[in-house]
């Protein structure tokens, strides 16, 4: 059981389990994996503690209703998962600011976290806008050949390659 | 098809969880909870993302494909259109390069002790998601039908059985990915 406590594996060997879990997916809970739809739900369940009953009315809460469902659990377990394998190699740590960040930009947090904000709120807007994520789109979608999702993934890493060769190269 | 293991909700609850658990265990082995990769992806430095998410892709698109022939899957692909797709698609490219993480990452980053991911990430995604909820009503009438194309596949667009495409799609990308290796990447 060594090669749980290792700190990485082989990109393919990652590739693969995620592959074959995306297939288990598919076969117990005829669901595709994805993950932004339940930051939708959080929001709408965080919004009603504030305004109540209003919310469930709101258009798109209609369509996904502020309830924990499937996937809501599923991306709790992301970080429980992740947790577990860093604990098991050593890898946890509290990290106040990415080494690559402060290479470059200085490890003061409030910069790196303001920055990591407004990051959050534009991929926010366009994971809805676009109806999924690196997840819903980039792997389960692509991986039913569907055309929406090769499109999205395409936009996806064009429009992140543009914004981070411009912050690192121009800022 | 398990219908019955589907219509329970308690239990896919606790599935959905192990799954989770499952996929947040790969994503930090495979280094792509962390923001120096992610980014690195995006620089084009480290091809660790793309390898990843191609390996996945060529299992999953064999497998679920298998299940399906066989009867124990069905394909759910979401709608998409140009003013969706293309323009919602661009604006997360943008907070993705911004961020350093997505969705998924993010939740594992969480997980291995980045606290940008925390402060940062999460706020901003829930903030995000929370402002696309209000303005859904005017992108719903104006943008997000334009050049609608509904949960179309390849297959249905070319007209062929799936597995025209499975095998010479994952051909093409075990071959993209052999061709990243020997060049050094």
């Amino acid at each position: 059981m060594e090669w749980l406590g290792l700190k990485q594996w082989s990109p393919y060997i990652v590739g693969i389990g995620i592959g074959l879990l995306s297939c288990v997916a598919f076969l117990l809970s005829d669901k595709p994996i994805g993950c932004s739809t339940a930051f939708s739900r959080t929001s709408g369940m965080l919004e009603s503690l504030f305004r109540g009953g209003k919310v469930a009315e709101k258009t798109y809460y209609k369509k996904f209703a502020p309830t924990i469902d499937w996937e809501w659990m599923l991306v709790v377990g992301i970080l429980i998962g992740a947790f577990i394998s860093a604990r098991l190699s050593g890898d946890f740590r509290v990290e106040w600011v990415p080494r690559g960040w402060s290479d470059n930009f200085g490890n003061t947090p409030v910069l790196r976290w303001g920055v990591a904000l407004m990051g959050g709120i534009v991929m926010g807007v366009g994971a809805r806008w676009a109806g999924g994520c690196t997840s819903g789109h980039g792997i389960s979608g692509t991986l039913q050949l569907a055309v929406s999702s090769w499109l999205a993934v395409i936009c996806f890493f064009i429009g992140g390659i543009a914004t981070a060769l411009l912050i690192y190269h121009v800022f | 098809m398990f219908k019955t293991l589907h219509a329970k909700k308690d239990v896919q609850l606790v599935i959905g969880l192990l799954i989770g658990i499952f996929f947040g265990f790969f994503l930090q082995k495979g280094g792509v909870t962390k923001y120096d990769v992610i980014i690195g992806q995006l620089l084009l430095r480290d091809f660790t993302v793309v390898k990843v998410m191609l390996t996945a892709v060529v299992v999953g698109e064999i497998g679920v494909h298998m299940l399906k022939s066989l009867g124990r899957a069905e394909l759910h692909p979401k709608p998409g259109s140009l003013g969706s797709t293309v323009i919602g698609g661009l604006l997360f490219g943008i907070g993705f390069g911004i961020l350093g993480y997505c969705p998924g990452t993010m939740m594992g980053a969480v997980g291995q002790g980045s606290l940008d991911a925390l402060f940062g990430g999460i706020l901003g995604l829930l903030i995000g998601v929370g402002l696309f909820s209000e303005i859904y009503p005017v992108l719903e009438k104006k943008i997000l039908f334009k050049g609608d194309f509904g949960d179309l596949t390849f297959p249905r667009l070319f007209k062929v059985n799936p597995w025209v495409l499975v095998i010479p799609l994952a051909l093409g990308i075990i071959a993209f990915l052999i061709w990243i290796e020997t060049s050094g990447w």
